[in-house]
């Protein structure tokens, strides 16, 4: 641990020296860097493909969509955009400061930290070091134990592709975490559960540390079955696929759970089942289109979520589990208990409760009873009930008639609320939580006001006054003599 | 009810205090336009007719004089409601966000939501100006808050706690008086923002109280701001500004007074004697007897500033003032000339009314003195010189930059007023204050037609190829893939 203590410190004191000298300030190193991260990511595709498969049995199409492709469109865009990002933004002033002028510019806070996730270890990683880099800041990315082969491939190719005073990689476990958190960063960014989460931010508030964190949470999906009936094959394809297509259900975003009226739950059902064979065949285990659990742990996990008999009886469909091949078998729960473990922490895995209600507004009451979470979808052409879920739920975003898809539209911010996390990321917003936004002000010597200084009198409060209220005339009667000063 | 004996508030009385908000932000009581109009229009009543008796209880805490009084808190608060008032519909309103190919056809937004309960923790300096400046804040996003004035400042503290329970809505507007004790019971209690002002030490402490339930905070804190004078300016204006931006001030008891001075060695003389001569038409030749500043708040204060002076190698570098009168807590504007760098008062933010110059041999030097210190939350400069300019506001990293003025930026809703570093995180004023107390959810809308099965598993080559079009929204490669061209 020692050694690791030095490693940490002098990166830290290079990568300090490194801002310090201004190179990352340069809009054109800073696109640079992140066109080599596109290269890197280009000229390694099938290595990437290879490392997702041996991480989490990953598909080399799901790798593509969710990591490879994301990151590629994500630099395509900081590359892109980065110069209109970085203008400064001009504020207007008051009349009353004429001619003084105004402004916003966005500067890097620094060195900063990243802590990567396992799930999605390539984008979770690249994707806020490209907001970090585009700010102009130097960073450290320390990638997930629990994807070794995706974490050795970082360590080993950032380096060769990137600035590597300004921008390093580190792996390990919690014990590097721990090290890394006794330093001082000037801002943290971490993708993780709400568990972790909290000794991050603990950890920051000893150095003052601004934090983004990318947190979880069980995103519920309302099924409005009468209003959408017509297109309920479309429903229950974007259902299979955002539940079991991504990550076997180990994502933040993934479908949680589903809330459907008790009448329409069978139907639901018995479309799911057929839908979920002609995606992963008859056995799931071996078609290759079905992530594996990333560790023994989680399966674990997973296993005793599903171990409480009154959860046991609620399984529809699926259920079996191979701990030795890290594999749970896409399961369907119908109404387990609402107080079981499985319907209080985020499942993060290929369980999918339906949870029945009466009557579809009752969804409402128990998505509020359960912590913020990142997403929220619905399934329905009902404006009252769209209008009713985004006035009276609260959650990181709201998606209507799809899942999963926000987190590819970088025109709109990436993040949590509540127990589901503190800021966001995504395009534009990806610049911005990696900056400082400095306000600038410049007054002119030139024009100088008596009224401004002591000693204080009742023209010069009078003067002020009207100045404050922007009561431009009657100031300037009051400087004619016009008017009287209170 | 008669003002005698204190309610107790303990931990049981602060978790009520909590759950009584929640239920009424539940309810929707805070949500609706209306709602947060009428608390604004009061909040603008108690500005319009209680001015005088707000000036009183300045005086009584802080000797402050009422012309500051009248402009830096009441006129500040009164025109922060009317903009409030005047943009609140426009702060509102969803922002339409850009939808992209890869998500076609849908169509975005942004819609500002309220946190939920928030707590506002404010500072003895400006007590008006820094509780109800974020209780706008706060109502204006919809938020139900409780508002914790400083007990060093006690008949501000009675005073708003008497208007605030007269004027506005109890079951979702509270004040809470107290010390640390009941600071301590409140931090106990899970909010959804927490907004303070004040040190650096207690934003540490809020900021670990805050991470135990993943709440967001704005830290307004503070630091030593510097101001760098070039010779090459306008002698008299610069002067003036430094000392009403320092003694006019709340007597340098403010976040954003100017800390300490950097010149040339031989600019400096110039420099001293213009600020001798125009201190004594400001405030007289026995500055004691002014009634133009506020007095050092309290004993506790009064000492650490006399322990500052004291220091050895420090007490025989005041060229200015240096009287001090314990009993009716006053020192008089105070300049130093060149103090050890390491000495405390060039080591902790002074807070009074006490002003170092520091010389240079050249002004360049000043960028490492600023350097090495903690992030302020102003940095100033006074010069002609354009490149100069540039270069400062790119090179000093401080919550905002001010050329040619003092302080004034505080004013000015337009830009956002906050720290970095040690100076603080997060920012308000204006629509900035409105943002800072509310959740952006993203918001998609999907349409249920155009599935394309290159989501779904099973997975194959012509899905991947597609996939990367779609990736690279490059249309052409798209029709490319469809028409079996690539």
């Amino acid at each position: 641990m020692e050694a690791m203590k030095e490693t940490v410190e002098e990166s830290l004191s290079e990568m300090r020296d490194t801002f310090a000298s201004g190179r990352t300030r340069s809009l054109k190193w800073r696109k640079r860097q992140i066109a080599a991260i596109y290269e890197m990511v280009k000229d390694n595709e099938d290595k990437l493909c290879s490392v997702l498969f041996q991480d989490l049995g990953k598909h080399s199409t799901e790798a593509f969509r969710d990591e490879i492709g994301h990151v590629l469109r994500s630099a395509t865009v900081a590359i892109n955009c980065l110069d209109k990002w970085a203008v400064p933004k001009k504020s207007n002033l008051p009349l009353l400061f004429f001619p003084a002028k105004g402004k916003v510019i966005s500067e890097p806070y620094g060195t900063v930290l990243v802590l990567s996730s396992w799930n999605f270890p390539i984008s979770l990683s690249l994707d806020p070091l490209i907001g970090a880099i585009a700010a102009g800041n130097t960073v450290l990315l320390k990638s997930s134990e629990l994807s070794p082969n995706a974490s050795a491939f970082l360590a080993k190719t950032i380096p060769a592709y990137l600035d590597n005073k300004a921008i390093k990689v580190i792996e390990g476990g919690p014990d590097v975490a721990t090290i890394l958190l006794q330093h001082q960063w000037d801002k943290i960014f971490f993708t993780g559960s709400p568990k972790i989460g909290r000794i991050i931010m603990a950890a920051a508030a000893q150095h003052l540390t601004p934090v983004t964190l990318e947190l979880g949470g069980k995103c519920p999906t309302i099924v409005d079955y009468p209003t959408i009936s017509k297109n309920i094959k479309s429903v229950v394809k974007r259902i299979t696929g955002g539940k079991w297509g991504s990550c076997s259900g180990q994502a933040c975003i993934s479908v949680d759970y589903v809330l459907i009226e008790k009448s329409f739950a069978s139907t639901l059902i018995d479309m799911l089942k057929p839908l979920i064979r002609s995606f992963f065949g008859e056995n799931p285990k071996e078609s290759g289109c079905l992530s594996r659990i990333v560790s023994k742990q989680h399966v674990q996990r997973l296993s005793r979520l599903l171990n409480d008999p009154r959860v046991q009886a609620s399984i529809v469909y699926g259920g079996s589990i191979d701990e030795d091949n890290l594999y749970v078998e896409p399961t369907i729960l119908l109404d387990p208990p609402l107080d079981s473990e499985i319907m209080n922490e985020e499942i993060f895995g290929p369980i999918l409760p339906i949870i029945t209600v009466r009557d579809i507004q009752d969804s409402i009451g128990i998505i509020k009873s359960k912590a913020k979470p990142l997403a929220i979808y619905a399934f329905t052409n009902d404006e009252n009930l769209k209008t009713r879920i985004l006035s009276e739920t609260s959650s990181g975003s709201v998606t209507f008639n799809d899942v999963m898809i926000q987190y590819m539209c970088d025109a709109l911010p990436f993040g949590g609320v509540g127990e589901s996390g503190i800021g966001r990321y995504h395009g534009k917003y990806s610049f911005d939580c990696f900056s400082h936004e400095k306000a600038i002000m410049e007054g002119s010597l030139a024009m100088d006001l008596e009224a401004r200084y002591p000693p204080w009198n009742s023209f010069k409060l009078s003067f002020i006054r009207l100045a404050f209220s922007e009561a431009y005339f009657k100031l300037l009667f009051l400087m004619l003599g016009l008017k009287r000063s209170k | 009810m008669a003002a005698t004996a204190k309610k107790v508030f303990g931990a049981a009385e602060a978790s009520d205090l909590v759950n009584e908000l929640r239920r009424s932000f539940d309810d929707g009581v805070t949500r609706g336009y209306d709602w947060r109009i009428t608390q604004l229009k009061k909040l603008l009543v108690i500005c319009d007719n209680h001015e005088h008796d707000i000036v009183e209880a300045l005086r009584d805490d802080l000797g402050k004089p009422e012309l500051e009084s009248s402009v830096f808190e009441v006129a500040l608060l009164r025109n922060s409601c009317k903009l409030a008032l005047k943009q609140l519909k426009n702060w509102m309103a969803p922002d339409k966000a850009k939808t992209s190919l890869t998500t076609f056809p849908a169509s975005a937004e942004i819609v500002s939501e309220p946190l939920g309960v928030v707590l506002v923790i404010s500072a003895w300096n400006y007590p008006f100006l820094l509780s109800i400046d974020p209780v706008i804040g706060a109502i204006s996003a919809g938020n139900a808050v409780v508002l914790k004035p400083s007990e060093l400042a006690p008949a501000s503290s009675a005073l708003l706690a008497k208007l605030l329970e007269q004027y506005l809505d109890p079951s979702a507007v509270r004040v809470v008086e107290g010390n640390v004790n009941e600071t301590t019971l409140l931090l106990d209690q899970k909010w959804d923002k927490i907004f303070y002002t004040g040190s650096s030490k207690i934003g540490r402490v809020i900021m670990t109280a805050a991470a135990k339930h993943l709440t967001p905070v704005v830290l307004e804190l503070g630091g030593k701001s510097p101001v760098v004078v070039d010779s090459n300016t306008d002698l008299k204006v610069t002067v003036r500004r430094i000392i009403a931006g320092k003694w006019g001030c709340n007597n340098g008891q403010a976040c954003v007074s100017p800390d300490y001075i950097l010149t040339t060695k031989e600019f400096a003389p110039k420099l001293l004697d213009a600020m001798k001569h125009e201190l004594e038409t400001f405030y007289g030749k026995k500055p004691m007897d002014s009634k133009d500043m506020s007095r050092i708040v309290n004993s506790n204060h009064f000492d650490r500033l006399s322990k500052l002076l004291e220091e050895k190698e420090v007490s025989d570098k005041i060229v200015y003032g240096g009287d001090k009168d314990r009993e009716n807590l006053k020192i008089a504007p105070t300049i130093l000339l060149d103090v050890p760098l390491d000495s405390l008062i060039m080591s902790e933010e002074i807070f009074g009314p006490l002003l170092p110059i520091i010389t240079l041999n050249n002004l360049e030097e000043s960028f490492d003195v600023i350097h090495s210190r903690p992030k302020p939350l102003a940095a100033y400069l006074f010069t002609h010189n354009q490149k100069l300019k540039e270069r400062f506001a790119m090179k000093v990293s401080a919550g905002g930059i001010v050329v040619n003025d003092i302080a004034v930026h505080l004013a000015l809703h337009t830009l956002p007023f906050g720290g970095v570093g040690e100076s603080g995180m997060g920012a308000y004023h204006g629509k900035f204050s409105f943002d800072a107390f509310s959740h952006k959810k993203a918001v998609l809308y999907r349409s249920l037609f155009g599935d394309a099965p290159v989501r779904y598993p099973p997975y194959s080559r012509g899905k991947l190829r597609l996939l990367k079009a779609l990736v690279d929204s490059n249309i052409f490669n798209i029709f490319k893939v469809l028409l079996g061209l690539s």
